[in-house]
């Protein structure tokens, strides 16, 4: 259905930021000023263009998506099936036949994050407008980064994953290394490192399991009964499955980030660019607990029992731990607002682990839920920050207080964002975090209960910084005008393109607040067979 | 008045301030002065539509319990949250208190909020106020009651930052933020394990599963009681928070910096209200042990707190300390099972402590003026050492403050009288019930009323009567209408003849008998004996019985989203709720009947309409009741109290006369000398004003672990998590330098090696090719 040129929705909204991509390095960069202008505004507006398209894309596949197709395990209930051999290789030594196909495809579990990278993006696009140096560059990385991300969450082919996996690493290494701040070279080289650590280990583990397998479909993965006799992962419960497992998790956690395997995210966030803090929060994070609920999860229902009380662990430590170091950013360093927000994101992914650890439906979903709103959440504070960045050229708290007066609509919008992070009812995240909790409290309730200390602290450091930010007296050196030439800032305030790029996403934030089931109905149904799947494999119960 | 029309109204009355905040934070700036009158007329409104609830419900529907509806928020899979709103007895007079104090504080405001460069902005706050506050009244489920609770935080947190220019203000709406939620951590654990053990956040389906013998947390612990209990603590943290009882009372003399009218309606009269509206509401599922708890945390507050209010010096902070002690009260009065009397204390105490904080702002303003007049901008407004004479030049304020102070002491005529007495006797009947250590609740009860007659004299006195002691306060003027008549207003509403005939006893009163104590649904073994009903007949089980569901009007307005049909999933949990009753052991078999049925009617009530569940039957049923009950007291509390109630009247206005006649000793005709007084208690004098203490304490120990906890924990981040992870690539790039070499130098040495061998070999064995055979 909704096939234009042969190809459906979801090869279009994979590659057509590629398309861009393409057209932006066809545009010639300049040579005076003027032209360079010119040049550069036209980078952003294809940008801005093809992002669009790609939300508009979105949007009708969320119009169109059909909640009672439940997918998970069964590709007929996919939908938007794309489907094609890709490589075919016969008579390869040792793998025989090798089969690699372009299946594309979502259900209730992929379909929130399409929509949440194609809304991040899109309104990303605009806190890039201030990239100044090689923006020919910049733009073109930016769509590359886009697509892969996409492809990331439709494919169902595991090879196919890993491409495009592997493929947003590169985007993201020079984004950082290039456009980012004074340590970028560190931060970059960082994130790269330790992602790539865990596209090894993920690599190995993708030809363990496509010898099992005898394919690399996700679906003839899941089914191990389906094994093929005498291959590494068939046994049930045997060592080399729980290494494989933890290998993925270790893989899939590196990037979520999960204590202790989360130091790259504070570097890499501080140094990113404004627009490429947001994307890395708002959806490279959800890309290692996606992976986990596509892959691992359903792969190893067995590791899952087995490791279930290591991971609800891990995510308590996580949430706490992540909370008490942005707490901590008062006292020790420079103070970075992004530093305590992206420590913020350890903490609020951490739940997101609690949820999935619960392995029942309400904390399931709560858990995707979360993903999605703390992509939301986070992209919005990552965008405000870049705001005062923007005026101030500084992001430490001891710079700033008494902002309150002098940027009123700011304050108002940057009110709403931290009480969403905080976790108020009325916003999307208070109903993820009680599903979270509800869901978690039945497997572990002792867990889930010291867990709630995040939301102590929490409120604690985001209070803390709203307080700096915004209330006592403006210091002396920001009297005046932040622009007194009016040149970029006519006013002091946030001017027409932040607002357009941050109300939507608190409009959005509030309406799932009070409307979650708008997201929810989506999910439920695949939800419900992913638990289902998992909890009554046989292999569940013996890894318990 | 149909029941439905009845939610649909109160769902109007939810929503109208909500509108109130919508328009003003958007439109405020470009409406400007008109937004206080926009605000006071939605209040006003507001106020009317109540009134009509209250009466409808309290007059017409007396006989119906509950009137509520039930609706899906959201689903999980198959499962649906339901959440809704509902108005009971003690809901439709809390419409009433809300509506009349907020409309009450917009009116104030209009005159002492006039020269603020955020008066907009100042009535969108009342108005979200207003609509969380409301919201925690209706809610008849835990997840509303917690989603409400946290707005309400949030209004406070906005309210009392208001003046963030000023560090105290921003810290003081930090700190109430953030004690609060340590307070809705514990409530939210309790409403987790409710959940986890009913599958329903509904008060009253809650209720009935206990009223079966199914304990919480059955599958994790065979102790029920302990579990009963836990889940009662729980959710109780949640009241010490908002209701500012030790130990997390500190935020409440800090909420002071907000505007005055702010601390009349949140801090004095409602919001802190919320926190014993919340232990009222899940009064009948806690166990003695929760109660006894519950007792001694408000008795301990209402003693401490009175002997900070004391020696304070602040205006507001005197009203402050008292307002937490007052809550203790209420909270006490709660724990020991004298239910009606906490929630007529809650309603007595919202009255005259919203009034008393008025006629502070009303006070404070007119020093203010004056000091603006005088130029004088150094002085401090507040200190009542500033005051005095202020009954000649502000007579109307002074004749109200007086008779709030009247019935804040306790002096009978006034409806503080009434709920004071009630309490005290309750304690009494407790102690004599009790027995033993629990002595101890009538002596913090009685201890702190004396205490209390005393320092609002002193008060009085001190800042109203005798000379003026500094040129500014005799130079204060009385203030404008807007700011006198909330005065006047609350003031009738402190005499006790709008609540009972009689002016020593309340009991024969409408009030009492609209708010009597729902039976507890706890087991017997769990329970105080006294709190067991004397009529079997009188389980929670019925009151949901008589429960209206109606699921329509509302599921409609608020949820567009499809919602998928629920009989089937509440028809199993009937069929569950059916065996375990039926399991449960004799003794409780009439109960787990009862409860069976209703569990029965409550499915049957999404299809049934509203005159079908008083027309089967069990409306007659319940009316029979209701005649059997009057003749006997419900249990043997109640018989008790009724008991200990002349004692207890006596010895309370003994008490309350003795702190008057005390007052007016020391600071009126100065007989003992208050200076000598201090010097000679000047230990007992110093921890009294230092407030114990409590804020030094906290910081030393509390806040200062956990800000060097999470210090450490940031540079352990840095420094050896972080650190690990360069070492390991300063050991990897080392480790490739020396691989780096060993190649150029080993591996390629072996290479060059085999060259240069090879190539020195090929010179070698040239020699030997030299084609010439013969060699």
């Amino acid at each position: 259905m909704f096939e234009f040129l042969g190809a459906g929705p979801l090869t279009w909204i994979t590659f057509l930021p590629i398309i861009g991509m393409v057209i932006i390095m066809m545009i010639p960069t300049g040579k005076d000023d003027r032209s360079k202008a010119a040049s550069r505004s036209m980078f952003q507006w294809t940008t801005v263009l093809f992002t669009f398209v790609q939300l508009v894309i979105a949007i009708m596949i969320f119009m169109n998506y059909d909640p009672t197709m439940l997918g998970v395990t069964n590709a007929d209930t996919f939908q938007f099936v794309d489907r094609v051999d890709w490589i075919t290789l016969h008579n390869v030594p040792i793998f025989g036949e090798l089969k690699i196909e372009y299946f594309v495809g979502i259900d209730g579990i992929s379909a929130p994050m399409i929509l949440l990278t194609a809304i991040v993006c899109f309104f990303a696009t605009f806190a890039s407008f201030n990239i100044k140096k090689a923006p020919k560059g910049y733009f073109a990385m930016y769509l590359l980064l886009d697509a892969a991300m996409i492809g990331v969450f439709v494919s169902l082919d595991f090879f196919l994953f890993y491409v495009f996996w592997e493929l947003m690493l590169l985007p993201m290494y020079f984004l950082i290394g290039i456009w980012g701040g004074p340590r970028k070279e560190y931060a970059a080289i960082k994130f790269f490192l330790y992602t790539l650590f865990g596209s090894v280990v993920m690599l190995l583990v993708m030809i363990a399991l496509y010898f099992a397998a005898g394919s690399f479909n996700m679906l003839d993965m899941m089914n191990v009964e389906g094994y093929a006799d005498g291959s590494l992962l068939a046994k049930v419960n045997e060592g080399w499955r729980l290494i494989a497992f933890a290998g993925l998790f270790v893989g899939f956690a590196i990037k979520v980030p999960i204590v202790p395997f989360h130091t790259w995210l504070p570097d890499a966030h501080v140094e990113a660019p404004t627009a490429i803090s947001v994307i890395l929060a708002g959806v490279l994070l959800k890309m290692g607990t996606y992976g986990m609920l596509r892959i691992a999860w359903p792969m190893f229902p067995d590791a899952v029992a087995y490791f279930s009380d290591w991971i609800a662990l891990i995510a308590v430590v996580s949430i706490v731990y992540g909370a008490m170091c942005a707490l901590g950013q008062h006292k020790v360093g420079k103070r970075d607002l992004k530093k305590l927000i992206a420590y913020s994101s350890v903490s609020h992914m951490g739940y997101v682990m609690l949820g999935m650890a619960s392995m029942n439906e309400t904390g399931m979903q709560g858990a995707i839920f979360q993903m999605f709103n703390h992509g939301t959440i986070t992209a919005m504070l990552f965008m405000i920050v870049g705001v005062i960045y923007d005026r101030a050229h500084t992001r430490s708290l001891d710079d700033f207080g008494g902002l309150a007066n002098k940027m009123p609509i700011y304050t108002g919008i940057m009110t709403i964002a931290f009480f969403a992070a905080i976790g108020l009812p009325g916003m999307s995240g208070f109903i993820s975090e009680v599903m979270v909790f509800l869901g978690a409290f039945a497997t572990y309730p002792i867990h889930t209960v010291i867990s709630g200390l995040g939301i102590i602290l929490g409120a604690a450091y985001m209070l803390w910084a709203l307080q700096k930010v915004f209330f006592g007296k403006l210091p002396e050196r920001w009297s005046g005008p932040w622009d007194p030439t009016k040149k970029i800032y006519k006013h002091d305030d946030v001017n027409a393109r932040e607002i357009f790029s941050l109300v939507p996403l608190a409009i959005i934030i509030i309406y799932l607040g009070i409307f979650p089931n708008t997201l929810l109905d989506m999910m439920s149904g695949s939800v419900h067979t992913l638990v289902q799947f998992v909890k009554t494999s046989a292999l569940y119960s013996a890894g318990m | 008045m149909a029941s439905e029309t009845l939610l649909q109204l109160s769902t109007v009355v939810l929503l109208l301030p909500l509108l109130s905040f919508v328009i003003l934070i958007f439109f405020g700036k470009k409406i400007g002065r008109p937004s206080g009158v926009i605000g006071t007329s939605i209040l006003g409104l507001n106020l009317v539509l109540s009134g009509i609830i209250a009466f409808q419900k309290l007059a017409v529907h007396a006989d119906t319990v509950l009137i509520q509806t039930k609706f899906t928020w959201f689903n999980i899979g198959d499962f649906p949250f339901q959440v809704g709103f509902g108005v009971d007895n003690i809901a439709a007079v809390m419409l009433i208190v809300v509506n009349l104090i907020s409309f009450l504080v917009h009116l104030f405001s209009t005159v002492y909020m006039e020269g603020d460069k955020r008066y907009p902005r100042f009535y969108a706050y009342l108005g979200i106020f207003t609509f969380s506050m409301l919201g925690i009244v209706l809610a008849n489920n835990i997840l509303f009651m917690y989603v409400f609770w946290e707005l309400v935080g949030l209004s406070s947190y906005l309210l009392i930052g208001f003046w963030y220019e000023k560090d105290s203000a921003a810290n003081a709406s930090k700190k109430a933020f953030i004690t609060n939620r340590i307070g809705d951590l514990g409530f939210l654990a309790g409403m987790l394990m409710l959940f986890f053990s009913y599958n329903t956040f509904m008060f009253d389906e809650i209720f009935a599963q206990i009223g079966m013998g199914i304990m919480p947390m059955a599958d994790f612990s065979a102790n029920g009681e302990l579990m009963l209990t836990l889940a009662g603590i729980f959710i109780f943290m949640g009241a010490i928070g908002k209701s500012a009882q030790f130990p997390l009372h500190v935020w409440l003399p800090d909420a002071m910096e907000g505007p005055t009218p702010v601390s009349a309606l949140i801090h004095a009269a409602t919001m802190v209200a919320a926190g014993v509206y919340l232990v009222a509401r899940v009064f009948p599922m806690l166990s003695a042990d929760a109660l006894t708890f519950i007792a001694y945390t408000g008795g301990f507050t209402a003693f401490m707190a009175a002997t900070i209010a004391i020696t304070q010096k602040d205006f507001k902070k005197v009203l402050a300390y008292s307002t937490v002690s007052q809550l203790g009260y209420m909270i006490m009065a709660l724990g020991v099972g004298a239910y009606t009397y906490g929630f007529f204390h809650l309603v007595s105490h919202a009255w005259f402590k919203g009034a008393l904080f008025l006629a502070s702002g009303s006070v404070i303003h007119a020093m203010h003026v004056a000091m603006h007049h005088a130029h004088n901008h150094s002085m401090d407004a507040q200190d009542i050492n500033n005051m005095g004479g202020l009954r000649k030049t502000m007579p109307k304020t002074y004749i109200t403050f007086l008779l709030m102070t009247l019935a804040i002491s306790g002096v009978p005529l006034t409806s503080g009288f009434l709920s004071k007495d009630g309490i005290l006797a309750g304690t009494l009947a407790y102690a004599q019930l009790t027995g033993g250590v629990n002595w101890l609740i009538p002596l913090f009860g009685f201890g702190a009323a004396g205490m209390t007659a005393f320092y609002m004299f002193r008060l009085l006195i001190v800042s109203f009567h005798g000379k003026p002691k500094t040129d500014i306060a005799a130079h204060t003027k009385e203030n404008k209408i807007p700011i006198v008549l909330p005065l006047f207003v609350l003031s009738i509403l402190t005499l006790w003849i709008v609540y009972s005939p009689n002016p020593t006893d309340a009991s024969s009163g409408w009030f009492y008998k609209s708010m009597k104590a729902p039976a507890t649904v706890v087991p017997a073994e769990y329970q105080h004996d006294f709190l067991m009903p004397i009529n079997k007949d009188n389980g929670y089980a019925l009151a949901a019985h008589e429960t209206v569901v109606e699921n329509h009007a509302v599921e409609e307005a608020l949820a567009h989203n499809d919602i998928p049909e629920l009989e089937g999933e509440h028809a199993v949990e009937g069929d569950v709720v059916h065996d375990a009753a039926h399991a449960h052991d004799a003794e409780h078999s009439h109960e787990g009947e009862h409860a069976h049925e209703a569990a029965d009617t409550h499915d049957d009530g999404h299809s049934h309409d509203v005159a079908n569940t008083h027309d089967d039957g069990q409306g007659h049923e319940a009316d029979a009741h209701q005649e059997h009950g009057n003749n006997h007291y419900a249990n043997k509390f109640e018989e008790q109290i009724h008991k200990a109630h002349l004692p207890a009247m006596i010895l309370s206005i003994l008490i309350a006369g003795f702190g008057i006649v005390l007052a007016f000793v020391i600071y009126q005709f100065k007989i003992i000398s208050a200076d000598k007084l201090e010097a000679n208690f000047k230990r007992l004098h110093t921890i009294s004003y230092n407030k114990w203490y409590f804020d030094e304490i906290y910081h030393a120990t509390f806040i200062g672990i956990t800000v060097w906890l999470s210090k450490i924990m940031a540079l352990f981040d840095g420094k050896v998590i972080d650190g690990i992870v360069n070492a390991t690539a300063v050991v990897t790039r080392g480790f490739s330098y020396f691989i780096g070499h060993f190649d150029n130098k080993v591996i390629d040495g072996l290479v060059n090696l085999t060259a240069s061998a090879t190539g020195f070999g090929g010179i070698v064995l040239r020699k030997f090719q030299t084609g010439r055979v013969q060699t």
